[in-house]
Formats: structure tokens, C-alpha cells, sequence
């Protein structure tokens, strides 16, 4: 008799729908309103790439060694450099990143010896087309610039 | 003349049939509302995974992995670098094993936990997949922190890890586990109090012990079937000897059991992740091995209890800085066959249950 009551008052599914009741405290909302607020990255977030320049001196830390191309399980990473003749250095003259093979693992920035190149927290990296996502080496040391919408 | 024969209707199911989880196309023969046979049409997501390994070095493989079971992509690692490291004959530090293990039990959990969500979407019940999503994205954020990426991972490397962990690494798991048992109960309470839930999977899709071991079926599913067969205790690797942990199983190996299984496996992990971090030792993180990886000639055979079953890996080497041969044994594309052992004379609209409850990852399935 009391079972049937339970189930003749749909008891079990009012304790299911008691549940999603009290998730309608409006101090439970979880959900990010991106864009107009910003996710908070963590600090190791591996996003847009970006060639570190010197804090100072503002020259390239990059010593076009090429282990990042060497690294690269995508051959996406081209530097091109000239050998210096008085300070028997390479100097750095090109660097390509073509972003649209890239699959964010890291190995490039783990295998830079000096800190040059380094993947940012930066995710906003879309473009509209796909020589957009090919970045010299200017665009690696400025970091993308998306589009700023308004309202 | 011949007459059309009237008692016999294919259908086709999927690719883009948003419950078959992903490219799965199945040629359904129906008997009105009776299946008569299934037939699994694979390879739309073909990569060449096992390929590509041979053109690449072992370090660079690596975020490859991660690629195939894009759900579990801890546990991919984890397998991919034991194998490579099994046949380097080296060990990863106990710092980097207890961390391992932290992470692909934080992993499972994160798998299982997308699982019922969209299991139980496809069944008709939408609520639980806010709620397992919501959770399942504080272990993301975990990996976010903790390696910088939350799908597609790269978590390990061979011989250990890359990343030491983070501040607060320990407080962060803590905090996930002291609530996250609480929101198993309510899981619990949304479903498996449920009568229309129960009732809906009893008897659908029952998959006894004997057929999944001609299958070579694992995972929970082999676990709903009554066989406590699991690779962390029938052959523990990265340090699991250590934690302690039940093996959860079930009797009649149905869609309900399974159910059970893998919720029941969501608790013991955390009771696995409170162990491991109550003490991680300290130490290095990475084994002393060459810089270039080039492992002796020779072959090894890994395998590891991934979320969905025994993923194994095997790898012949020739010596030099690429894989010979890299082998992958994925435990969805093995479950799949089971499907029309499980979906002949099942109605159509269990089907998708059926689907749902193997637990598939396509990335996984084609590679």
C-alpha cells in the first residue's frame, strides 16, 4: 500500500526535481558571460606564441638556435638567420610560426634555451583567413590583436 | 517478379546522428520497431595516429596521443610514455608516479563524468549533464593549472614530468574531492532514484561475462558483467600497489549495471586521488635518460586501465630516434564490437541507449 502511494504520488521524481530546485539558488551560477567578462587563464595556459624581447635593451633574446624548429612534432617553426662576421653570432632575421598546424603541446617553448620563445596566455587567436594565422616575426613580438567589438 | 519485400527496412544511423558520440555511422536492419542487425561503418576520423608515429621522434609523438581518446588524454599519455619507458628500461621518479596517478584518476573521473551526462541526454534526462559539466570543468581547471592546457593535455613526458607542480596544487584536489562525493549523491538522487531511469535501462543491452571476454570487451562494462578484472590490480603500474581501492561489479552486465559500475568507479577514484595526495614524496621529477631518446632495439607491450578499458601500447623499436612500429589497442574500438551482439532483436530507441552506455570515443575508435 505504501508503495503504491509512492508511485501513485510520483514520489521519486518529485525527490529528482527537489534536487534541480535547489540548484536554482542564484549563487550557484557558474557560467563565465564571455566576452563582456573575461575568463582568468592560469598562468601556464599554453596559447598564441610570442618572441620575447629583451625588457631593456628591447633587442631579440632569440640566439637562432633552431631547437624549437628541431622540437616541433609539426615543422611549423621556420628561423632564418645570418652568421655575423664580428661577432661570429647568428643574428636572428626571420622567424615564422604558422599557427593554424599548431597543436599548443609546448615542446617548442621547453626546447628554447633562453626564454625567447615562450606561449602566452593569450587565446583570442582567430582570423579570417588562413595566411592570417602564418605570423612573422613582427606579430610574434607584438602578440595578436583582436578585433575590438563595441556596442 | 520479384516483390519488395516489406519486412526488412535499413536505416542509417548517424554520422551526424548527434547520439552516436561522434562519426559513427551504423547501418541499422530493422523488423518494424525490432533491430534485426547492426552493421558499424568506421573511419571518418581516421588520422593515421599509427603512422604518423613512425615519422615522428618519440618526444614528438607524444601530443599525438592525446589525440585519440580526447576525453581521457592523461591516461593516453600515461600509457604511451610506460610503454616508451618500459622499453628504455627506466622508471619515472616516485614524485612523478604519484603525480601521475593523481592526474589520470582525476582524468577518469572527468570521462565518466561527460559520460553520464551525455548518457543520460541521449535517454531524455537533460539535467545531469549541466551539473556533471560544471564539475567535470573543476578538473579541467586543475589541468589548466597545472600544465596549461585542459583537452589535449601533453601532461607527461617520458622518464617523468615537465611540470612541477603548482602552489596549491594539494588544497585545489582536496577542495574537488570533499565536494565532489556530495554531488555523486545527487547524481544518484536524480537518477537512480528515478523510476523512469531505472526502468528505462533494466535489461537493455545485457552483455554477459563469457561474451565479453570473446569480445575482449573491458572496462566497466566487462566489470557490470560480474568479472573483477581490473589492470590496477591485476597489474599495477606507476605506484597503484600502493593506494588502496575497491574494484566495483555488478551482476547482470546490463545498461543499469553499467551505470552503477562507473558511478561506484568515480568514488574509488577519489578515494585513490585523497591517498595519493595525502603524500606525494618529494624528489626529482624526471628519470636521469639521454636527452635524444633513442631506445635499444626491441619491442614492449604497455597496457593501462584507461576510463573506458585496457588501452595498450605497443612499440618495436629499431634503434634509432623513431618508432619502428607503434601499435595502439584502443578499448572503445574493442567495446564497439559488442554493439550488435548487444542491439540484435533490441528496439530502436534502445539502440541509442546501447551506444551511449559502451562508452565511445570516435577519435579513439578510428584513430
Amino acid at each position: 500500500m505504501k508503495k503504491f502511494l509512492r508511485r501513485f504520488l510520483l514520489l521519486d521524481l518529485l525527490e529528482g526535481l527537489w534536487v534541480t530546485f535547489r540548484h536554482q539558488d542564484t549563487r550557484l551560477i557558474t557560467t563565465e558571460q564571455y566576452p563582456s567578462q573575461r575568463p582568468a587563464v592560469s598562468e601556464r595556459y599554453r596559447g598564441a606564441p610570442r618572441l620575447n624581447n629583451h625588457p631593456e635593451t628591447n633587442e631579440t633574446l632569440c640566439i637562432s638556435c633552431n631547437l624549437c624548429a628541431v622540437a616541433c612534432p609539426e615543422n611549423l617553426i621556420v628561423v632564418g638567420s645570418v652568421r655575423n662576421t664580428e661577432t661570429k653570432r647568428k643574428d636572428l632575421v626571420t622567424f615564422t610560426y604558422d599557427l593554424s598546424r599548431c597543436m599548443f603541446c609546448g615542446l617548442c617553448e621547453d626546447a628554447c634555451p633562453v626564454d625567447a620563445l615562450e606561449l602566452t596566455q593569450d587565446f583570442e587567436i582567430a582570423s579570417y583567413t588562413r595566411e592570417g594565422l602564418i605570423w612573422d616575426r613582427q606579430a610574434l613580438e607584438e602578440g595578436p590583436r583582436p578585433t575590438q567589438y563595441r556596442q | 517478379m520479384t516483390s519488395i519485400d516489406s519486412n526488412e527496412l535499413v536505416l542509417n544511423m548517424g554520422p551526424q546522428h548527434p547520439s552516436t558520440h561522434g562519426v559513427l555511422r551504423i547501418v541499422l536492419k530493422l523488423d518494424g520497431e525490432r533491430v534485426k542487425s547492426t552493421e558499424c561503418i568506421i573511419g571518418y576520423l581516421h588520422r593515421g595516429v599509427e603512422k604518423i608515429a613512425e615519422n615522428r621522434t618519440y618526444v614528438q609523438f607524444a601530443p599525438y596521443v592525446d589525440r585519440m581518446d580526447y576525453l581521457a588524454a592523461v591516461s593516453n599519455g600515461l600509457g604511451y610514455c610506460l610503454a616508451v619507458e618500459k622499453l628504455m628500461h627506466s622508471v619515472a621518479p616516485p614524485r612523478a608516479q604519484a603525480v601521475r596517478v593523481i592526474l589520470t584518476e582525476l582524468n577518469r573521473i572527468a570521462s565518466h563524468l561527460l559520460w553520464l551526462g551525455t548518457h543520460a541526454l541521449d535517454i531524455g534526462a537533460i539535467t545531469p549533464l549541466f551539473y556533471t559539466l560544471r564539475e567535470r570543468e573543476e578538473v579541467l581547471k586543475i589541468f589548466e593549472n597545472y600544465c596549461g592546457a585542459r583537452l589535449t593535455t601533453h601532461a607527461f613526458r617520458i622518464g617523468g614530468l615537465q611540470y612541477e607542480l603548482y602552489e596549491g596544487f594539494e588544497q585545489q584536489v582536496n577542495m574537488f574531492c570533499d565536494q565532489f562525493l556530495g554531488k555523486v549523491d545527487e547524481y544518484e538522487e536524480l537518477l537512480s532514484g528515478n523510476r523512469i531511469w531505472r526502468e528505462r535501462l533494466r535489461g537493455v543491452g545485457v552483455l554477459d561475462a563469457d561474451t565479453c571476454k570473446r569480445y575482449g570487451v573491458t572496462g566497466p562494462m566487462l566489470r557490470a558483467a560480474g568479472v573483477p578484472w581490473d589492470l590496477r590490480k591485476a597489474q599495477p603500474y606507476s605506484g597503484y600497489e600502493q593506494y588502496e581501492f575497491d574494484v566495483p561489479t555488478r551482476a547482470s552486465g546490463d545498461t543499469l549495471d553499467r551505470y552503477f559500475v562507473r558511478l561506484e568507479e568515480m568514488r574509488q577514484s577519489v578515494r585513490i586521488v585523497r591517498q595519493a595526495v595525502a603524500n606525494i614524496p618529494a624528489g626529482p621529477i624526471m628519470a636521469k635518460i639521454a636527452k635524444v631518446i633513442k631506445p635499444p632495439v626491441g619491442e614492449a607491450y604497455v597496457s593501462i586501465e584507461a576510463p573506458k578499458g585496457e588501452l595498450g601500447y605497443f612499440i618495436v623499436s629499431d634503434g634509432t630516434t623513431h618508432p619502428y612500429r607503434l601499435r595502439v589497442r584502443p578499448p572503445s574500438f574493442v567495446n564497439l564490437q559488442a554493439l550488435d551482439h548487444m542491439a540484435k532483436g533490441a528496439l530502436v530507441a534502445d539502440v541509442v541507449a546501447i551506444i551511449g552506455t559502451i562508452d565511445i570515443v570516435l577519435g579513439e575508435v578510428d584513430r
